[in-house]
């Protein structure tokens, strides 16, 4: 597994301005059931969310106000880099956006700003994980199309995942994202690096000082989290093996055609079955092809993003158990130390706050966060499962074809040879 | 040369080469409607091993077939009677196969199962001890018996009819026919293969169809091998979703059962592939015989550049005999001789010697004339023999393969099947997720 995005100690990653590294390729297709690629208006997308119904989804289709694309990605160059920039399109009915739509123009980097925003405002709130920046394997362009629009399609599927939930769609940061022509101004408002710093090293000291006790409820998530964690990197795994292994397997199963075709060229009753054989071979190349490109686009993505979001879960954990320890120090030092008690009492009081704030956040979003993965797998693994009974059922009909053409040509008897 | 006045001759059977696991449908080797008087029921029944000191007294293992011979009239009449059975192995097949090879050189004889696994993929093992080549190789001895059994000139050799019924006194017989000694030594086929000058059209152009067909189908064998190793990886890493999967499906609540039981068939989806290339294995093993057969095809095309060769050298060896015959004769020299050189530098010979050489040559060319027509009697024989049996050779290709190419579809269409079935299997259950 290549580097996550969201390390306990984000500050590091906030620093990170430079694209300019190997990346991971990973797509979520969120195309129609049908297949179509998905519609780039906003407005088109109120079918498509009607179309993906299912139980859970069916509340968030009917209340559903808000709708952004992510499209159209354009090379930027100036004097220092080159970039991409993507459009983001956003309609919604909601009164505290003073237009009904807004188009702007972001790029990686802004994407990164507004998740870390919405980190920082929700510690305990899952927020979807982003796109990996690059990957260590370094084979493909940094600019190369492919790239470019499978990171697209992650980043809008983010920027959905956002406007879908309760309460992050409703963030501040969020809505400026969305409408401000220009972001850079709003980057640099907030609590500024230093700060940020500050308590990133008060976690981390508070994390080596260790829990007293984790709620029991939170010790079973921790241990899901790990158990996910892991089966997703295998499942990930896995995946990807059995994509190298068929385009391998197609690449050798190619060879039959032109042998098969010079022999039907060498013979004279039997040229046609050869060169049907050829064809036939031909024909179960395109469909294998075809396969493996559902399955990179498919099931791929899906498993990958879903081995980031066990990385997100693992910061979520961290973080609430940050909040806690730092609760647990306050209160200690409250307890032992004699002077400052009301001083002491405050702050412990307003960390007890934002504890119990903490959890119940991420509790609630608990909940949430598992339908939606078992909605989002359970329709990449149906898609995937779909793909392979097509793939045999083509295949099939090619054979049974040729079937038929050879035991029409041969004139009757042809079963019996006895 | 089968030399028994009766008019035996072997039959098949069709149920006996439906025997084997792979429950292949070979029964093509029958001649339909031939003039073969079908007698015997003949199948190569079992397998065993064996321990014994070999020609250089070192212990070794290998392994001897069971024939079983029965008589087609009491199969007919609905008797049972017990098989008369004895054991061969391999190399006893082999010594069979190259006496035939020697007395009927215009016979495209049947081929032998290869002697040694090739064209293996990773699953299959290599080694002769192995139980699927046994069984293979089992089942490609019974073919060929049948196929020789059936063919029209073969199936009245009386060496072969030993072979089914005498376990031992075969091998003297064999020895007896002194075939060995007739054997055409290699340096003698290969130079004719290069000095002949008018060998026939037809037969050349068989040489190189053998030739084109050992290459096809040789490629083939090896594409095979490479697509059979690809695709067993690409199901069996599919056995590792069954493992996560059902480790996944411990920490899911509502997912747990789904993926579970999706797990199971990944499983079996895994292990479905085993089956799928066992049953390819008679595809590549009908290509394998024509693959031999091509070099069967080729030796036949051999002989007869041999035998126009032979003539060739014959005439050609009459003709300079000739006109020696006439420079002596008439004393004009033509062709340098020797003899003609010395006459120029030390004086003509006497009468006498004249008269001898005269005679000694007259003889020389009778005999060169009897072998002129020996060899243009035995190169016509063999042109029309053998151009027969390659008639028969091509049919039977025709058929053999074209079916061969059936049944392959036959297994894609069923591997399909199975596919479709585990896959609706399985997104069945994550329906239910």
């Amino acid at each position: 597994m290549s580097g996550h995005t969201v390390p306990a100690d984000f500050s590091e990653h906030m620093l990170d301005l430079d694209e300019d590294e190997d990346l991971e390729v990973f797509t979520k297709n969120t195309s129609l059931p049908d297949g179509s690629p998905m519609p780039n208006s906003p407005s088109s997308m109120v079918n498509q969310y009607r179309l993906e119904d299912d139980d859970e989804g069916q509340e968030v289709a009917n209340t559903k106000d808000i709708f952004v694309t992510v499209d159209h990605p354009e090379s930027q160059v100036t004097a220092i880099e080159t970039f991409i920039l993507y459009r983001v399109v956003t309609r919604t009915t909601r009164s505290d956006f003073d237009s009904s739509e807004y188009e702007v123009r972001r790029r990686y980097q802004d994407f990164v700003w507004l998740r870390s925003k919405l980190e920082e405002k929700h510690p305990t709130l899952i927020v979807h994980p982003l796109p990996e920046k690059f990957v260590m394997k370094g084979m493909v362009e940094r600019f190369n199309d492919d790239f470019i629009e499978t990171r697209r399609r992650a980043l809008h599927r983010f920027l959905n995942k956002i406007s879908e939930h309760p309460i992050l769609s409703y963030s501040q940061h969020f809505q400026v994202f969305l409408t401000a022509q220009d972001l850079a101004p709003h980057r640099k408002q907030g609590p500024g690096f230093l700060s940020r710093m500050g308590e990133t090293v008060r976690a981390v000291a508070n994390s080596v000082r260790g829990l007293k006790s984790r709620p029991e409820e939170f010790a079973v998530m921790q241990e899901y989290v790990d158990d996910f964690s892991n089966k997703m990197c295998c499942m990930d795994k896995v995946t990807q093996r059995i994509v190298k292994e068929q385009r391998e397997y197609v690449d050798e199963l190619k060879q039959y055609s032109p042998t098969y075709a010079r022999w039907g060229e060498l013979e004279e009753e039997l040229t046609e079955p050869l060169k049907g054989m050829a064809s036939c071979v031909v024909q179960c190349s395109k469909e294998a092809e075809e396969h493996i490109q559902h399955l990179s686009e498919v099931l791929v993505p899906a498993l990958h993003e879903y081995v980031l979001c066990a990385e997100t879960l693992k910061a979520v954990m961290r973080r609430r158990d940050n909040i806690q320890a730092e609760f647990e120090a306050k209160n200690e030092a409250l307890l032992t130390r004699k002077a400052e008690q009301e001083a002491l009492q405050e702050e412990v009081d307003v960390l007890a706050d934002r504890m119990e704030q903490a959890n119940n956040s991420l509790k609630g979003d608990w909940l949430r966060w598992q339908r939606s993965m078992k909605t989002d797998l359970r329709s990449a693994f149906i898609s995937a499962a779909e793909k392979n009974v097509e793939y045999y059922e083509k295949c099939l009909a090619v054979w049974e074809s040729f079937l038929v053409s050879q035991r029409a040509d041969s004139s009757g008897g042809q079963e019996d040879v006895a | 040369m089968a030399d028994d006045g009766r008019e035996e001759s072997l039959g098949t059977d069709d149920d006996s080469d439906q025997t084997g696991a792979d429950g292949s449908l070979n029964n093509t080797m029958v001649e339909e409607g031939s003039t073969l008087m079908r007698r015997m029921e003949i199948c190569v029944a079992e397998a065993e091993k064996r321990s014994g000191k070999n020609a250089v007294s070192m212990q070794e293992t290998y392994t001897v077939y069971l024939i079983e011979t029965r008589p087609m009239d009491a199969v007919a009449e609905g008797r049972n009677p017990a098989p008369d059975c004895l054991w061969r192995r391999y190399s006893e097949f082999e010594l069979l196969r190259n006496y035939l090879i020697v007395t009927y050189p215009y016979i495209v004889v049947p081929p032998l199962p290869e002697k040694r696994a090739e064209f293996v993929w990773h699953k299959l093992s290599a080694d002769n001890m192995d139980p699927d080549f046994v069984e293979r190789r089992r089942v490609g001895l019974e073919n060929f018996l049948l196929r020789v059994a059936s063919h029209p000139v073969l199936s009245n050799d009386k060496i072969l009819y030993y072979f089914l019924t005498e376990e031992h006194g075969w091998k003297e017989a064999v020895y007896e026919t002194g075939f060995q000694a007739k054997a055409d030594s290699r340096l003698r086929a290969l130079s004719a293969t290069f000095r002949v000058r008018n060998p026939d059209k037809c037969f050349m152009e068989m040489k190189h169809y053998s030739d084109e067909l050992q290459s096809h189908t040789s490629q083939l064998l090896r594409t095979r091998a490479r697509v059979a190793d690809r695709l067993y990886g690409v199901y069996k890493v599919h056995g590792n979703y069954g493992r996560v999967f059902s480790e996944w499906s411990a920490i899911e609540k509502e997912m747990g059962d789904g993926l579970q039981s999706a797990g199971h068939h990944m499983d079996a989806y895994a292990a479905s592939i085993d089956d799928i290339l066992e049953e390819e294995e008679h595809y590549a093993d009908q290509l394998k015989e024509y693959l031999f057969y091509a070099e069967a095809l080729r030796a036949v095309c051999r002989k007869h550049e041999l035998t126009q060769f032979e003539l060739e050298m014959a005439s050609q060896d009459l003709i300079s005999k000739k006109q020696q015959r006439e420079e002596l004769a008439t004393g004009i020299v033509r062709t340098f001789s020797l003899k003609g050189m010395t006459n120029k530098l030390f004086g003509q010979e006497a009468p006498e010697q004249r008269e001898a050489r005269l005679k000694l040559l007259e003889d020389l060319i009778a005999e060169g004339e009897e072998t002129v027509k020996e060899k243009t009697i035995e190169r016509a024989e063999h042109v029309e023999k053998a151009w027969v049996d390659i008639q028969r050779f091509k049919e039977q290709k025709d058929k053999d393969l074209r079916e061969a190419l059936i049944n392959y579809a036959v297994m894609q269409i069923s591997m399909c099947k199975k596919g479709i079935q585990v896959w609706s299997n399985a997104k069945e259950c994550f329906l239910k997720m």
